[in-house]
Formats: C-alpha cells, sequence, structure tokens
C-alpha cells in the first residue's frame, strides 16, 4: 500500500535466484503465476523457505506475504521450516503397506532416532510421509533426497541410509 | 419469466438467479453458509443441497446444490425429499466433528448462522468420538477478535476481504481439515473495510472487540435505525446499547445506500458516545476559570439571560436538521449561520446545484453499475469510505459481461473471476498522491489539485473537439462508455475541482445520455444545513463579536481558528463531547449524541434519512434540539421541529414524509426497539436501587423502550433490528426484501429531496488559491467524533510531511529529517508517488491549521529525532495483558 | 506395425530412447506428414473415429472432448496440458512411459496441439519424478533443436511451445481443475465445472487437459488409423492400455496388453499369480479410488462398461491386489488416511467427513470398534460417495474402496469388533 522505500529483494535473494525466478516469468502472463516457482526455486537453493526469503520472493512478484504462504502452505513438498541435508519421503500409499511398509518405517524410525517430521541431530536427514511415488511394482520405496530407492526390507534398510 | 416446479409447486424465478436466491426469495427455509447475496456462490458448504430431477419421468433425481443451479424452464426440483433432508443433516453433523462445544461463551451465540442452520436440519447428537483440530488464534488489531476454533471453513472471510474488499494480508493457509484463515503474522488487518468481517463470517471466528469489552447476547439488546455520523454517505445502521452504553453498531441493508456493508471508522467510530469526554452535565464558567455544575434548569435559565444584546448562532454540518433549525428559532433567522467555513459553503452549493438539475446523480448501489469512472481529485477511501467498495464493484462490470458472453451466470463467481482475470473497466484516478484504489484503477495520475481542475477542463474541451492527447484518450473512454460516471468531493478542499468535474458531467451528458455524477461531500449534515441555510456566512457573522454566541455541536476552535472566539463576552457552547470550543465557553450545555436523539440528516446524494434514538441520554443530558427550543420558551419534540422545518422549508419538505411520525402505530402498537426474548428485569442496577424503575416511555417517536411492541411489520425506517423466526443472525434480512439483494418489502427508507428535471449550465471557476500543502483524509483520524472512540484513536496516524525526491531536494530535505509549522513537528517522508511539488500531511485535529499555509510556511528542523513510522500505528502485537 | 505401440521403444531396449533411436524407429514421421499438411479437423476426426478413452481414469471419449473446444478467437493463447502428475497410489504406468520414451509423449502433445489450435503446452509432472523430468527436459530441447517444436514447426506456420512445470506436491493436483489452479501459482483448489476447461481453462483461455498415456496414443493413431486401432482391442474399447499388479503376486510389473484383456489374463498369466503362500482376496481393478472386486471377478475384461457393469471402475487400469494374510480393514484404513490427508480442504463432506472415516477405521483396526461405527460409515459412504455431494470427484473416490470393501469384507469388520482385536498377524508378512 505504501510506496516508501523498503528493503528490497535484492538484498536477500542471490542474483541467480533472482534471475531464474524471472526466467520463468518470461512465459507467464503475470508475475504472480510464477509463485509456485519462486518458493521452489530458492528452496533448491537453500532447502527450505524462511520467514524472510518468503517476503523477499512475495515482494519480487508484487503479492502479500499472506497470499504468498497460503500457497506456500498448501503443498507439502515446500518446506517453511529447515529440514536435514537429505529429506526422505517414505512411501505410505497402500501398495507399500501391503508389502510391508510399516515394518520398514518403523526400522528407519528406530535408526535414525527420529519420527516423522523430526531431523536426526547430525542433520542429515529429515523423515517424511509421502504419496504413492508410482514404484508399485518394487515397493516398498522412498525417495532419499533426489534418488528412488525400492525394493526396501527393514534388513536392507540400512544400506539405502548411507 | 421461466417457471420452476419445486415440491410440486410452482415458482417463477428469474432466469437469470440461482436456485438458492430463488427458493430463499420464495420464503422456503433453506441452509446455507458460503452463498452470499452481495458475493454469489462458489459451492463450498454443500449445505444447500436439493433433489434434481433430469426429466418427467425421473422419480430418483440426484443432489445438487441450489446455490450453484441456474434456473431453466420447466426444471423440477425437492427440498423436503429425505435423502436430501438428511444429506443437509449430515452435513452440519460433520461440520460438528470440529466445532467447539462453545455456544454458552460464544459471543455469535444468540444471532448465530450456524445455530440457526443446526436448528434448521435438525441434527442434535454428537456421535464423533475423537479429537477435535484447534488452532491458535492472532491479534488482529482493536477491533476484531479471532476465534479459529469456531470456523466452519465457509471460505467467506478471505472472499469477502480479498475478492469483494480488495485486500491482500488476510489468506487461507494450509488445507484439508487443518485450513487456517488469518495473517502470515499477527497484526493489524489493514483493509478499512476488515469490519464487515463480524457480519460475515456465520461463526464466531471474527467477533466484534469493540463489544467483546462490554458484551451484550442480541436479544438483550436495545437497537434503533440510525444514519451513520462518519461522513456524508448516509450509512444506514443499527445502533445498540444496555444499561445506557452503546455496545455496538451493525450493518441496516438498503438496496440503494450502503448495501450489505458499512467501513470500518462507521462501525466502530460510535463509541465516542461511550468516551470518558462526555459532557454529563451543563457547567457555568466561573471567575477562576473552571466550571461549575449546574442543574439543567437553571442553566437553561442562564443561557436564556445571555440572549440580550447580539446574539449569533452558529450551527453545524454535524448536527440534526432538527438541532440546526431549533437554534436558527431561537436566534432568528438573520443571526443563524451554518457554522461551515467558506470554502466549505461554496463546495457544497456546487453539490446542491448539481443535485437539484437534470443530472444523473446516482445512488452508491447505483454507482456499482457504472462501466468507466473518473475520480477527481476525491480520496474516496479515506473520505467517503463505503463508497470505494462501491467502486471495487463497478470495475468489475467488465467481468460481469465477458462472462455473460461466455454463458457464465454473474454469481458463479469464481468462474466469472477466472474468465475474466485481470480485465476490468476503465477507472481513471486523478489525485495528487497514492491512492487506495490504485490496485484497481486502469490509470491513476499524480497531479496537484489545480493540475487536475486543468486536465478535466482538458478532458471537457476534448469532448468538444479540442485537442491535447492526454485528455483525449480519457475523454473517448468516457464518452464510449455505456454509463460513465464522475466522481468528485469536497477532501481537497477545491470548490474549482468540484466545478471542473461538474462542467465535464454537463457536457458529457450531452454525448452520452447514461452520464452520471457523484459527489462526496464533507460531513453528515452538511447539505441538511446548506438547505436550512447557506447564505449567511460564519466567518463574517463572527467577526462582528456579537455579544453572545451560541454555537451548536460545532469546533468552532478548531474549524476556523480560536482567534474567532477571542472578544466574545458570552459563548453558550451545546456538544456532547469535550473539546478546544468547549473549553472557550462560558456556559456549557449536555448535548445527547446520536444514538440518544431523534435527527433527520440529508446525505450527498441529497437523500434525508431519519436517524432515531437508540436510548433516552442519562442524567441532564438532552438533545440539542431540545435544550435550545427549551431556552426559547417550551421545549419541542423531534417531529413539531419537522412540522416547522417543512413549513420553512419548502426543499426540505419531504421531511415529514421520510419516516413515520410519533403517531404511527402498527394495530395499535408501537415498534419495539427490543427483542421479545430481551431479558427483562435484572439486578444490575441493585447497587443503586432495589426499587423497580420506572418503564422508560419514548413520548416522542412510534418506537418504544421495549419488548412490547411489533417488529415484524415495521417498515424499514422505523424496524430496529432484523429477525425472523429461526433466523436470529444478519442473514433473516432475506425475509424483508422482496427479492434477494432487492428493496425492503415495506418501503425503501429515506427520500431523494432532488428528483427535478431543472436544467444546469456550466459552472465559471473562479481565483481559488491553491497551495501545494496537501492535507490528505484518513480514514482513522479526520473525522472528529470517531476519534473520541478508544480502539480507533489508536490508529490515528502521526504527523508526516510526504514528498517526493525531487521536491524535497528542493526544500533540502532527506528523508526522516523534520520539519515544523505552527508548533507541529512533521517527519519528512520521501514518496515517489507524490505529485511534483506537492507536500502531503495528515489531515488531523491537530493540523486543522494547515490548511490556509503553504510550503514556505514549513521550516527544517535541526536534530530531529524520526519515530520509528508515523504511518503506521505503533507496533501492537498483542492485546493480552498476561 | 506393431501390436504394442506404446512400449515398441521400451520392451527390450537398455537405458531411455533419445531422438534418433526414436527417430530411427519411425518416430515423428507422424508430426511431418501432418503439420501444415493435414487439416486440424481432419487430425481430430481421426481421433474421434478411434473411439480413444481418456487413460487418466476417468475414461471419456478423447474425440469428443477435444471438439468441445470453440474455434480459435484471435484473443489470448490456448492450452494444451499432458497430466503428468500420476499420484494415484497403486499406478506406475506414465512413469515409465515418460522416463524411457519422452518422445513418444512429445510427438503425440504437438499432433493434439495442433488439433486444437494450441499454442501453449505444459507437462504438469509431479516432483518426486525427478528421472522422467530430466529426460522431458533433454527430449524438449532435443526436439527444440531440430525444428520439430518451437516456432514454425517444421517450417510450417504453426508453432508450439512446451514447458515441464513441476509440482510442489498434493495429489489433489492430479485433478485436472486443481490442476490448471496450481499452474496458475495458487492454492490446488478444484473449479465447479460447467465452465469446463475447453470454455475457461487456463487464466480463462480455451484449455485441454489430457492424461500422459492418452496423448501418447495419438501419434500411433493419427500414423495408423483408427481402424487399426480399433482392432488392437479384444472388445467394445480399442487400443492397447497398460495393464499393472502390485501386492503379493509373484511378478508384479506393468505390461502393454490389448484393452479388454481379461483380469485373470493380466493376474495369472502376466503377474505370475499370487506369491507362493498367499490367496487372492479381492482387488482394486484401477488403483486406489476404485472399487472392490473378488476372485468372482476374474473372467471380466479388463474395459471401461464391463468393468462398470461388475461395480467397480477400469479406472487406471494398474490393480492393487489384496491377498488373504492382509486385513482388509487395515487396507481401507490406509487408504482412507491417504485421502483424508489429501483433501484440499473446500468441501464439508471431503474435509470433514473423511477424517471422521478414518478415525473409525483406525477405532476398528485397534480393536475399539463398535457395530454402530459401521451404521456411521454407512450413512457417511452415502452423504459423501456420490459425485453431486462434493466439489470434486476426489471424495467419492476415497468412498469406493470403504464401500465396496463394507460389502465383501463385511464379516472381517464384525470380526474385529466382536473379537476387540484385528484378527490377522500384525501387518503382512
Amino acid at each position: 500500500m505504501s510506496t516508501i522505500a523498503t528493503d528490497s529483494p535484492m538484498n536477500i535473494l542471490t542474483e541467480m535466484e533472482i534471475g531464474e525466478i524471472e526466467s520463468e516469468i518470461r512465459h507467464l502472463p503475470d508475475r504472480r503465476s510464477a509463485a509456485i516457482d519462486g518458493l521452489k526455486i530458492v528452496q533448491a537453493h537453500r532447502g527450505w523457505v524462511s520467514d524472510e526469503s518468503l517476503g523477499a520472493i512475495a515482494e519480487l512478484l508484487g503479492m502479500s506475504i499472506d497470499e504468498l504462504d497460503g500457497i506456500a502452505t498448501f503443498y507439502n513438498l515446500i518446506y517453511r521450516q529447515p529440514v536435514g541435508d537429505k529429506v526422505i519421503l517414505f512411501c505410505d500409499s497402500v501398495s507399500c503397506w501391503l508389502m510391508d511398509g510399516d515394518a520398514v518405517c518403523q526400522k528407519i524410525k528406530q535408526i535414525l532416532d527420529i519420527d516423522y517430521g523430526e531431523t536426526t541431530s547430525d542433520n542429515q536427514f529429515t523423515l517424511l510421509p509421502v504419496t504413492c511415488l508410482g514404484d508399485c511394482d518394487h515397493a516398498p520405496a522412498m525417495m532419499v533426497g533426489d534418488e528412488l530407492h525400492h525394493d526396501l526390507t527393514p534388513d536392507n534398510i540400512d544400506e539405502h541410509l548411507k | 419469466m421461466p417457471l420452476i416446479i419445486v415440491d410440486d409447486i410452482e415458482i417463477e424465478a428469474a432466469a437469470d438467479a440461482n436456485l438458492l436466491e430463488v427458493l430463499l426469495s420464495n420464503g422456503v427455509d433453506i441452509p446455507y453458509f458460503c452463498w452470499h447475496p452481495a458475493m454469489g456462490s462458489v459451492g463450498a458448504c454443500r449445505q444447500c443441497a436439493v433433489i434434481g430431477y433430469a426429466n418427467e419421468d425421473d422419480d430418483r433425481g440426484r443432489i445438487l446444490m441450489s446455490c450453484m443451479t441456474p434456473i431453466t424452464d420447466g426444471a423440477r426440483f425437492s427440498v423436503d425429499a429425505e435423502n436430501a433432508a438428511m444429506f443437509r443433516s449430515s452435513v452440519i453433523e460433520n461440520l460438528m466433528l470440529n466445532h467447539p462445544h462453545d455456544c454458552p461463551v460464544c459471543e455469535e451465540g444468540g444471532e448465530c448462522h450456524l445455530q440457526d442452520m443446526t436448528v434448521m436440519v435438525g441434527h442434535k447428537n454428537r456421535r464423533y468420538s475423537g479429537q477435535k483440530t484447534t488452532f491458535r488464534n492472532q491479534y488482529l488489531g482493536p477491533f476484531i477478535g479471532h476465534e479459529m476454533n469456531r470456523c466452519i471453513t465457509c471460505y467467506r472471510c478471505v472472499r469477502y476481504y480479498q475478492d469483494y474488499a480488495g485486500g491482500d494480508d488476510l489468506g487461507a493457509f494450509g488445507s484439508r481439515d487443518r485450513v487456517f484463515f488469518g495473517r502470515a503474522e499477527s497484526g493489524l488487518l489493514e483493509n478499512e473495510f476488515a469490519g464487515n468481517l463480524i457480519e460475515v463470517c456465520p461463526t464466531g471466528v471474527f467477533t466484534d472487540k469493540t463489544l467483546a469489552k462490554h458484551y451484550t447476547r442480541k436479544w438483550d439488546l436495545q437497537s434503533a435505525p440510525t444514519i451513520c455520523q462518519s461522513c456524508s454517505l448516509g450509512c444506514n445502521t443499527y445502533t445498540s446499547e444496555r444499561y445506557g452504553e452503546l455496545r455496538r453498531v451493525h450493518n441496516r441493508y438498503h438496496n440503494e445506500v450502503n448495501g450489505y456493508f458499512l467501513c470500518d471508522r462507521g462501525r466502530f467510530g460510535a463509541q465516542h458516545v461511550n468516551s470518558d469526554q462526555r459532557i454529563p452535565q451543563a457547567g457555568q464558567r466561573n471567575a477562576s476559570g473552571t466550571y461549575d455544575p449546574i442543574p439543567l434548569e437553571a442553566a437553561l435559565t442562564n443561557a436564556r439571560n445571555c440572549l440580550k444584546g447580539t446574539v449569533v448562532g452558529v450551527g453545524s454540518p454535524r448536527a440534526s436538521l432538527e438541532a440546526n433549525e431549533a437554534l436558527r428559532q431561537l436566534v432568528g433567522e438573520a443571526n443563524y449561520c451554518n457554522g461551515m467555513t467558506t470554502r466549505d459553503r461554496d463546495m457544497h452549493q456546487v453539490i446542491l446545484d448539481v443535485l437539484d438539475s437534470h443530472l444523473n446523480t446516482p445512488s452508491m448501489i447505483e454507482v456499482e453499475s457504472y462501466d468507466a469512472i473518473l475520480i477527481v481529485g476525491e480520496d474516496v477511501t479515506n473520505h467517503a469510505p463505503r463508497l470505494a467498495l462501491s467502486i471495487r464493484q463497478a470495475v468489475r462490470g467488465l467481468s460481469n459481461e465477458l462472462a455473460g458472453q461466455s454463458g457464465i451466470a454473474e454469481w458463479h463467481d469464481a468462474a466469472v473471476r477466472e474468465l475474466a482475470q485481470h480485465d476490468k473497466s476503465p477507472l481513471i484516478v486523478l489525485t495528487p498522491m497514492a491512492d487506495r484504489l490504485d490496485d484497481v484503477a486502469s490509470e491513476s495520475h499524480r497531479l496537484a489539485p489545480n493540475e487536475i481542475v486543468a486536465l478535466v477542463e482538458q478532458i471537457t474541451g476534448a469532448l468538444k473537439g479540442n485537442e491535447p492527447s492526454q485528455a483525449k484518450d480519457i475523454a473517448n473512454t468516457l464518452q464510449k462508455a455505456k454509463r460513465p460516471l464522475i466522481i468528485s468531493g469536497t477532501s481537497l478542499g477545491s470548490t474549482n475541482l468540484l466545478k471542473a468535474a461538474a462542467n465535464l458531467a454537463l457536457v458529457l451528458s450531452t454525448k452520452n445520455p447514461g452520464t452520471g455524477i457523484h459527489l462526496c461531500a464533507s460531513e453528515s449534515n452538511s447539505l441538511g444545513v446548506c438547505l436550512i441555510d447557506n447564505d449567511a456566512d460564519t466567518e463574517t457573522l463572527l467577526a462582528g463579536k456579537p455579544d453572545t454566541l451560541v454555537i451548536l455541536e460545532n469546533d468552532i476552535d478548531g474549524r476556523f481558528g480560536s482567534a474567532v472566539l477571542d472578544g466574545i463576552g458570552n459563548i453558550v457552547v451545546l456538544d456532547s463531547l469535550d473539546n478546544a470550543t468547549v473549553s472557550r465557553s462560558t456556559l456549557v450545555l449536555p448535548a445527547a449524541s446520536f444514538a440518544e436523539a431523534e435527527g433527520s440528516f440529508v446525505n450527498n446524494e441529497g437523500r434525508i434519512q431519519r436517524s432515531m434514538a437508540v436510548f433516552n441520554p442519562a442524567g441532564d443530558i438532552r438533545p440539542s434540539y431540545h435544550l435550545l427550543s427549551a431556552i426559547d420558551g417550551e421545549a419541542k419534540t423531534a417531529n413539531q421541529l419537522q412540522t416547522q422545518i417543512a413549513y420553512d422549508h419548502s426543499n426540505l419538505a419531504a421531511i415529514k414524509r421520510c419516516a413515520p411520525d410519533e403517531n404511527f402505530r402498527i394495530k395499535g402498537s408501537k415498534v419495539a426497539r427490543m427483542t421479545h426474548r430481551e431479558s427483562g428485569r435484572t439486578a444490575i442496577f441493585a447497587n443503586i436501587s432495589v426499587h423497580e424503575p420506572q418503564q422508560t416511555v419514548d413520548a416522542e417517536s412510534a418506537l418504544a423502550f421495549t419488548m412490547e411492541g411489533d417488529q415484524s411489520h415495521a417498515p424499514s425506517s422505523l424496524r430496529s433490528f432484523t429477525w425472523s423466526p429461526g433466523w436470529n443472525s444478519n442473514q433473516s434480512i432475506h425475509k424483508f426484501q422482496r427479492e434477494i439483494g432487492g428493496p425492503d418489502k415495506t418501503e425503501v427508507a429515506g427520500l431523494r429531496l432532488f428528483e427535478s428535471v431543472k436544467s444546469l449550465s456550466a459552472f465559471t471557476l473562479q481565483q481559488e488559491t491553491s497551495s501545494n500543502l496537501v492535507g490528505q483524509c484518513h480514514i482513522f483520524g479526520s473525522d472528529e467524533l470517531s476519534n473520541y472512540a478508544d480502539e480507533l484513536a489508536t490508529l490515528i496516524p502521526g504527523l508526516y510531511a510526504r514528498m517526493n525526491s525531487a521536491t524535497a531536494t528542493s526544500m533540502g530535505l532527506s528523508h526522516r529529517d523534520g520539519v515544523s509549522s505552527l508548533e507541529l513537528q512533521m517527519t519528512v517522508l520521501i514518496d515517489d508517488d507524490v505529485a511534483e511539488g506537492c507536500v502531503i500531511y495528515p489531515l488531523i485535529p491537530a493540523t486543522a491549521g494547515l490548511a490556509t499555509l503553504n510550503l514556505s510556511d514549513l521550516k527544517k528542523i535541526d536534530d530531529y529525532q524520526a519515530p520509528l513510522d508515523p504511518l503506521k500505528p505503533a507496533l501492537i502485537t498483542t492485546d493480552r495483558t498476561s | 506395425m506393431t501390436d504394442k505401440p506404446l512400449t515398441q521403444n521400451i520392451i527390450g531396449f537398455e537405458g531411455p530412447t533419445d531422438l534418433s533411436r526414436y527417430q530411427g524407429n519411425g518416430g515423428y514421421s507422424a508430426l511431418r506428414s501432418t503439420i501444415g499438411k493435414t487439416d486440424p479437423d481432419a487430425v481430430l476426426e481421426l481421433i474421434k473415429d478411434s473411439n480413444l478413452k481418456g487413460r487418466g481414469g476417468a475414461g471419456f471419449p478423447t474425440g469428443m472432448k477435444w471438439s468441445f473446444v470453440p474455434k480459435p478467437d484471435g484473443k489470448g493463447h490456448r492450452y494444451l496440458i499432458a497430466n503428468a502428475d500420476e499420484m494415484e497410489p497403486g499406478t506406475f504406468k506414465d512413469r515409465i512411459l515418460m522416463e524411457k520414451d519422452p518422445h513418444q509423449l512429445i510427438e503425440g502433445m504437438i499432433l493434439s496441439a495442433y488439433t486444437i489450435s494450441a499454442d501453449i503446452g505444459y507437462i504438469f509432472i509431479r516432483a518426486e519424478y525427478h528421472a522422467a523430468i530430466a529426460r522431458l527436459n533433454e527430449a524438449i530441447a532435443d526436439a527444440q533443436a531440430a525444428n520439430l517444436l518451437g516456432n514454425n514447426i517444421l517450417d510450417s506456420d504453426y508453432s508450439f511451445r512446451l514447458h515441464v512445470h513441476v509440482s510442489a506436491g498434493r495429489y489433489i493436483c492430479g485433478e485436472e481443475t486443481a490442476l490448471l489452479n496450481s499452474l496458475e501459482g495458487k492454492r490446488a483448489i478444484p473449479r465447479a465445472k460447467p465452465p469446463f476447461p475447453q470454455v475457461s481453462g487456463l487464466w480463462g483461455r480455451p484449455t485441454i487437459v489430457n492424461n500422459v498415456e492418452t496423448l501418447c496414443n495419438i501419434t500411433h493413431i493419427v500414423k495408423h488409423g483408427p481402424d487399426w486401432f480399433k482392432a488392437l482391442g479384444k472388445g467394445v474399447d480399442g487400443g492397447t492400455k497398460l495393464f499393472g499388479a502390485s501386492g503379493r503376486v509373484k511378478h508384479p510389473g506393468c505390461w502393454e496388453l490389448p484393452m479388454g484383456t481379461s483380469i485373470r489374463e493380466i493376474l495369472e498369466d502376466h503377474a505370475g499369480g499370487m506369491a507362493d503362500g498367499y490367496q487372492l482376496k479381492g482387488f482394486l481393478p484401477g488403483g486406489a479410488s476404485t472399487d472392490f472386486l473378488t476372485p468372482d471377478h476374474l473372467d471380466i475384461p479388463m474395459e471401461y462398461d464391463t468393468v462398470m457393469k461388475a461395480g467397480s471402475r477400469m479406472g487406471t487400469g494398474t490393480m492393487i491386489i489384496l491377498d488373504d494374510r492382509s486385513c482388509p480393514v487395515g487396507m481401507i484404513a490406509n487408504l482412507e488416511k491417504f485421502f483424508a490427508r489429501e483433501s484440499c480442504g473446500f468441501c464439508t463432506p471431503c474435509r470433514e467427513g473423511l477424517p471422521w472415516v478414518q478415525q473409525i477405521l483406525d477405532k476398528i483396526e485397534a480393536g475399539d470398534g463398535e457395530m454402530s461405527d459401521l451404521d456411521i460409515l454407512e450413512r457417511q459412504s452415502q452423504f459423501i460417495g456420490a459425485i453431486g455431494n462434493t466439489h470434486c470427484a476426489h471424495a467419492p473416490g476415497a468412498i469406493e474402496p470403504l464401500a465396496s470393501g463394507m460389502k465383501y469384507f463385511r464379516d472381517d469388520f464384525i470380526a474385529h469388533i466382536e473379537g476387540k482385536a484385528c484378527p490377522y498377524t500384525t501387518g503382512p508378512d
């Protein structure tokens, strides 16, 4: 509302982040259509989206923080809290459940000593549930960061957590 | 008109309505939540389910949402079918899973739409054994309370706040059964119309904090139909009280003036009635300069005795017609002046001339149907706030048209918005500084006041065939619209601005018969007092230094400067609240507030409206018209003064007809101010007396201070609250409308005074001292009375001087320097969205004296320590004290 | 001419199909003979004649869907979108198509866009499909460099630019109108229909959204004609389908087979039957939001109408197999937990009703259930489970396994309640 000078997004986002976001905006009809792209880009660089980053993205796109946070909090893959170096997305859908996924998940929680939504004390892993990863013929499956891991058992799971 | 069949009964239905609207208009009790008469349908809550049949042979039908169902001729439906009724009951059952068992302690209880719908569908047994979702609440400012646990996720709040009112700091967060409605961070809701959330929310999530601090159940409130006093628009309100304390102000539906919504100043500003600055009794100034309280009779005698010698009576544009007339009768026609500055008188005379002419002067709701709008120098959102809401709806005219071309009904709100994207009807704003409506404007130009006048004259010229190009584009936009509208007003204090706007409308109307002009006046009765008398000039009469001044509800000291009161022996002041003029008085008489006296007011469209007394004032406080006529010999009633006014002023003859008089009865009954469930006698005054208090009698109007009386048959000008069996909430208003969003079933309250087709010729612009020191109206701060409302007062801005970089440089100033004038210290704010060469300051009581000054009167302050941010109130993040 | 057009570049090959292998196997020849040479309306007729039905689960005739797009008005863009948000539990067919043969999708999209006069395309792909995203981006770049995509395709007047949009999660993005809202950068709430995306879609413009597998079929129909396509099917529906099976079968997987192949053939011949020690108890024929069928239904051909007549839906064609050692109540509880979690939160029956269903199923599974809980589940099923009761098809889909599960496995529910415990061993082993 006020047009009086405030802290510019240039002071918070990097040139690269801004460049990537502007490049998305170029093929969109308006700036705010890049809301989700902007959140993902900044998250790709920083691992998560802090309040400060969110404010800068909102400013860059010409939106209020309330509008942008309303979008961010809808999507489960936008992290509004810090996460570990790698996020484990463990599939808890029906095909993995039928193949004893619960036992594998229990083992993970035991090995890493965390529950869903928590991060290991060495900041290596955050554990989150995820909907069917589309790898049902190799259930149980999970993502560790960008990598897909499958055919998991309680016995082989620690190999996949290295 | 198409015919539909509902449970074997034929109903005529408008082709462009949805089924829910048709059912409600025909008295069918069908539950709903997310549909809103002003916001259309989205199909979220699923509460309004009915059965629809595919054809004559279909006897099973299927569930459909009536709010999302268009009308086709011959379509067949059932409301009563068992599976529809079961479905509707299941909706409530499912909403109740997470709903807290709050009714006994929830502010909404007793006028809760959720309660009403629950009773309507018959759900009553809880079968859920799980946990309830809970949320943390936020501090949202001094006006609105937040209790998210009560939310039924109907999405009305964000649809209203974002889509209807243009706000962007309230949103929906999260998903599934954990959706949260609030802000990204706790803090003041910035939108000037946020208060409507209280009425839009069907449960107790958003509640009225000004009511909460002295909470009363709806059924215990005593109410009356009143007219908001905070600006010239004359919005209709219900004001409610209990035990002699004003509790709250709610919207009173009027299909032409304010529709379903109010602004925050009107809603929350009326708490001035409860201010500790109220004058409780008469006071005579003594030799040491303090006041001796004196009984009323004595005060009236003293006043009478002052009237020997020369007398001038100064009326007020914020006092009722009755009070002004009583003063005029008391001091005599020749000695009465209306209390406005010369400039104000000139401006309002222009407005009156325009109203009394052949030009179309649409009402506020009619403004919503204009498809090209030019705003000439008027800061609508801060000066005549409710009009801004109508302008926001008007610019959607293009979306409705585009949607119509694609076969999308206007009530299909989300689809209309999706199809139209950002396309809007043209809105052109001409102002010296950034305007709140810029976010929906197609163009907004920064111009000093005299430059605006020049541009408007160029546009007028362009219409006539002259050339300048920027003006020509604007002229074309206006000319080729179906219904172009010129909006202007008194917020910049320039008569030439109003004249230029009117001249433009005159020429435009010859090119385009759909032309309209809507002018915003200054105060609740500015036009009214000009109609009483606009000949005498207050400044002139004051300069004559009469022996006695009788001042009616007018802070002369603030308005004209304290020097005008120097050298006058007797100053008799009638007012409700203490102010600088009151402290200059020799005799002060305690005047009733608008809530404690009947009064008639003329709004900016020349509509005369009646505001009724909600309760009798305490102690010696009396309506001003009563005090003044008593001084004159015999206290008159409001009705008697109305008769006098009609007799003396032919242009105000309608005052007798704008509401029924004190003799009106409905089959022998008066109209009740209280609901029939009012708790009656309580022990609240037992500490004062345990005796039965005498029944308060209203001898002056057709209303009664009791539950005994009629309510459901009252004409809309007397109806004191909206209630209908099974509809305890404000949603009951639809029972009183001829059709959803249409006029009241009984009458359209108030009367437009001017229906003439008198021909008007162009105004001649006079030489006007135009200053580039421009006062900016503030919705919180610029209105005298509302500033006395405790919560609102916290939002009055600090002192600033805003200018763009070039202006600052030329004046040797930087951001957050200080400048002073008249002992005021203002923080310099660099704002490049300010017109070249202009300096903007806030129009608040402290800065009244700056109106006649210019830039050269600003002096830089050395070693100035700027406060945090004078534009924002001091950072408050909570109202918890522990 | 192969009888397995969709997987001809996938089966028997190592690694993904790049542009040279794709063209070497005849790829982009349909494009070359169509763009600028065949009238778009003629291509539309081919698709309509083929009676190709949507492969995303709804089974709506593709040609008919396209025919509702209005004629170009010259006032803005028109969009073709591939729904690559494959998140339906038990479904894993689109991943294979995109990872292993991305050009098949791209060529199909260009031809489809050409037919509906769309100038911009998006592949809306779920974030977890990293490999597919990489392959698609490479393929788009290669196609662009070869003038098969972008401005003036193959030197014609037709231009089409294609973007990969990676999602930020949430299953409801797979609902076509929620997908549109997500593409627009908003919360993924579905839209009420009408108006349909053909009239008011992405940013209010004419838009078609099709499933990946559907679009992969287009090139082959254009190349070989509708009659060839129809002849591929065994029954009423033409073409082939990627069918799959997951759960305790010997060889879980995905196979391209004629439409109308019997369920028995898929389960026994291709999935190898049940794994040792397990018996078939029931199955969801087309992903999580389809009704249970039982061993009595094994001879039903997998096509749209026949499965519907049996009381379920073909859906995505990837079956989830319930074995006799897994608890049906536990399986349904897992499903309802998923559906409740993925509710967008817009309408009451889904938002409030599904978590209640989940709470009751958890209660029953934990041994705390009562017979009256079954009444609640039945009433909730009626409340939630019909299209028209809710804002979109998500919640009615959620009720399909619940209502059918209560019908076929009622004894199991009662056993939990009466025995105050789950009678199955703690989870399958």
